[in-house]
């Protein structure tokens, strides 16, 4: 289990002034559990994905995750290696079996272009190939950092099922940083909201929660909840602006 | 019209040849301009491609030729890997670590603005008459140069992809060999070619100075003799060899490493 226990995260500016990132930041995620990270520009949420990740470990607070336990992260650009082929760009960080990355690419429709350079591919089709490379790595805790920005709606709609069905066969626990609240709410099965900078945590509930547990209504009413949220994360940090 | 008659030539030209034959319709006008230019010029100064091809010819028979060059070429190799390897390891050092740079950068400096003949010279004095004093002045010469290019493109590593790397944990091996290599590559490429035509000039300045063989030592031999002939007859087929590897080796490997820079999505 990931235990996420983080106090404070401060980030020294190009002037030298000290500006908190993040406070006050406490949760835990189970494997399966799909949660996502949602709240305004520059609160923090892809720092929180950083320092879960490892990248960034000047703060103050704890982090614990499982011994040995492998990270599968998508960033925000796809960062794949551009004189590598897709195959190579999976079978570069994948411990699967050949046959077990040739399932991940065949699923995320990329069987067709496994001997083309990144340099080759859509943004769509680079997307996926990041998708895949972190799924390659049979990942016990699952990182993405706003997946489907910039893809058409059909597209990000179609990624987002290859993912779930994905990260169902995986049993990876998953926290996607995501703007959108119809992402949150058709893709996760958690939310936590984080308010405007310095982003600190305002929510933590399951989309059952959000919903009252009426399920045909699941949706809307999660939208609206979340959205409510949002709503009071803005306001409560001096009407910052939310451009969700 | 004839603009156009001529664009459509050359662009007939250019797909129906292999890129590198493109070079000979140049080199062949040279031999023309110098077959017509030979007869205008003050007696010996310029002797005809046919001169020179018939000394060619009877160096060639007599071994003497192919044994300096290979003799040269020998050290042209020696030097050019000593300071490909060396300025390779030293730039990459002080490009990925800020301490070695500040230690390291005065003397790179220093070498850099060091002429060529006072290493040379140096280096004959201090090591002594020997190829070992030559191989090692020739590669002081190169070694500043290809430092300072493998530096920048040490910086220039992107940060992105190490981050990538880290999540992924990567082992070294994999790193070095999929990340920072191929990253370094255009950079290593720029000083190798740089590298191997500075050599191969400074060879034959060092041998001219100090050693009793190679194409150097030939030239100047020709220079006292002032036998023009003779010292082409030295120097072009050099200059011949150091353009094939150009050609089949240098320009096919690059081509080769960066063949994932063709193929762009629109």
């Amino acid at each position: 289990m990931l235990r996420v226990r983080i106090t404070r995260k401060t980030r020294q500016s190009a002037s030298g002034q000290l500006r908190i990132v993040l406070e006050k930041c406490a949760f835990d995620l189970k494997p399966g559990e799909t949660c996502a990270l949602l709240g305004p520009s520059g609160c923090g949420k892809t720092t929180l994905l950083r320092i879960i990740a490892g990248l960034d470990c000047d703060f103050d607070g704890q982090l614990e995750r499982p011994a040995g336990s492998r990270i599968g992260m998508v960033f925000q650009d796809p960062r794949l290696l551009p004189w590598r082929t897709v195959w190579q760009n999976l079978r570069l960080v994948g411990i699967s079996q050949e046959s077990d990355i040739t399932d991940i690419a065949a699923a995320l429709g990329l069987s067709r272009h496994l001997n083309h350079f990144p340099g080759e591919l859509s943004l769509g089709l680079a997307r996926r190939v990041a998708i895949a490379r972190a799924f390659a790595v049979k990942p016990d805790l699952l990182l993405l950092d706003e997946p489907f920005v910039s893809l058409d709606p059909a597209l990000a709609i179609r990624l987002q099922e290859e993912l779930l069905a994905l990260v169902h066969k995986r049993k990876a626990a998953t926290l996607f940083v995501t703007h959108s609240i119809d992402e949150a709410v058709s893709v996760a099965n958690r939310v936590i909201v984080l308010s405007a900078a310095p982003g600190t945590l305002i929510a933590d509930q399951t989309v059952e929660e959000l919903c009252g547990g009426v399920l045909h209504a699941r949706v809307h009413r999660a939208k609206e909840a979340v959205s409510a949220l949002l709503g009071n994360a803005s306001t409560s940090h001096n009407g910052a602006d939310l451009s969700l | 019209m004839k603009k156009s008659t001529l664009k459509a030539g050359l662009s007939w030209f250019q797909t129906r040849t292999n890129p590198r034959w493109l070079r000979l319709p140049f080199l062949l006008l040279l031999l023309i301009l110098w077959q017509v230019g030979s007869p205008t010029a003050p007696v010996g100064a310029l002797p005809s491609p046919f001169a020179v091809l018939s000394v060619i010819v009877s160096e060639m028979r007599s071994g003497a030729l192919l044994s300096n060059l290979a003799i040269t070429f020998g050290r042209v190799i020696a030097s050019f890997g000593l300071a490909m390897s060396l300025g390779t390891l030293l730039g990459v050092a002080m490009g990925r670590n800020k301490t070695i740079d500040r230690l390291f950068d005065p003397l790179l400096i220093v070498l850099l603005n060091l002429p060529a003949l006072v290493v040379i010279v140096l280096a004959y004095i201090w090591i002594g008459l020997n190829d070992t004093a030559a191989i090692t002045a020739v590669a002081l010469n190169k070694l500043p140069n290809t430092a300072v290019t493998l530096r920048e493109g040490s910086r220039a590593l992107d940060k992105d992809l190490d981050e990538m790397a880290l999540v992924f944990h990567l082992p070294t091996q994999k790193k070095l060999r999929d990340i920072v290599i191929p990253q370094l590559a255009p950079y290593f490429a720029a000083a190798a070619r740089s590298g191997l035509s500075l050599a191969w000039k400074i060879v034959l300045i060092v041998e001219l100075l100090g050693r009793s063989n190679g194409v150097g030592f030939e030239i100047g031999i020709a220079f006292q003799l002032f036998d023009i002939a003779r010292l082409l007859a030295y120097a072009l087929p050099f200059i011949g060899f150091m353009l094939a590897i150009e050609a089949f080796i240098v320009q096919p490997f690059e081509n080769h490493i960066f063949r994932w820079r063709s193929g762009r999505h629109a």
